[in-house]
């Protein structure tokens, strides 16, 4: 059987939740840095593969594509910067550890 | 008999499930970045598989080319590469795995019985030459001004990782320890 639309949709919906479970069990800021990609990943899948079977005459998922991954790109800049500051002021990445805003 | 684009899809769309499963699990970081890239990777062959040559030259300079680098730098700085990283409780295991499968299940069961209407109209070519027409045109159906907000956005964060990740002041990087 040639793969259609629900293989692609099968693909970006077992992924999008393999990465949930990784952002649950994960403690620690980097790795749950890779799960939040790997959602974003699914999500870029979900819109090319409805460009390309539903759409075809249009060019509207490639573009939000481009904009997702431009976005993603920013936001693990940011993500990054924002664990290597913390990793000097608190020597750990753990998430159980950075727990002053709380209370 | 399955058709050689067939078994190629198989085998990306395996690619990217196992390792992103591994990604996610692995109790070493560094492998679990590099089971990362091989996913992104995948990902990237599957838009080859969709002739999407553009989006698939993207994803690996951005994801593979971009991204999994700053990450695994991002270990070097913050982590003993070598070191295992402690197991999750077991009841949080447990949990996570409920909550990923019936999530899974609630969705694509939603997504199998939504019958999807493809349009009739003619197929347009996914170009180099399109894309870029459209993605700066001005014009009905023109991205100029989405793309000018990103640019900015870019702009943005790349002035704000300058400004965390800088520090002036040597009693102010001292505090906490």
């Amino acid at each position: 059987m040639q793969p259609g639309l629900y293989h692609l949709l099968f693909v970006s919906t077992a992924l999008f939740f393999i990465a949930v479970y990784g952002f649950f069990t994960r403690r620690n800021l980097v790795t749950m840095l890779m799960s939040v990609e790997l959602m974003l990943n699914s999500v870029n899948i979900n819109f090319i593969a409805f460009n390309k079977w539903l759409w075809p005459n249009r060019l509207d998922g490639l573009f939000f594509t481009i904009f997702i991954i431009a976005i993603a790109a920013a936001e693990a800049a940011v993500a990054i910067a924002i664990i290597i500051n913390l990793y000097r002021t608190h020597q750990s990445i753990d998430v159980e550890k950075t727990e002053e805003l709380k209370y | 008999m399955m058709s050689g684009s067939t078994i190629i899809f198989y085998l990306l769309a395996a690619l990217t499930l196992v390792s992103g499963f591994l990604a996610v699990t692995t109790p070493q970081i560094f492998r679990a970045a590099v089971y990362l890239l091989f996913s992104l990777i995948g990902i990237a062959g599957i838009y080859f598989w969709l002739q999407y040559e553009f989006i698939a030259a993207v994803q690996i300079v951005v994801y593979v080319g971009g991204i999994v680098v700053l990450i695994i730098f991002s270990i070097f700085l913050t982590q003993k590469s070598g070191e295992k990283m402690p197991p999750a409780k077991q009841g949080r295991i447990v949990f996570s795995t409920l909550a990923a499968i019936a999530g899974f299940g609630v969705v694509f069961f939603q997504l199998y019985h939504h019958g999807f209407e493809r349009t009739k109209e003619i197929p347009i070519d996914a170009g180099v030459s399109n894309i870029g027409r459209q993605m700066l045109g001005v014009q009905q159906h023109g991205y100029a001004l989405p793309f000018e907000v990103v640019s900015m956005l870019l702009l943005a964060a790349m002035i704000a990782c300058i400004v965390i990740a800088l520090r002036t002041s040597k009693q102010d990087a001292g505090h906490g320890i």
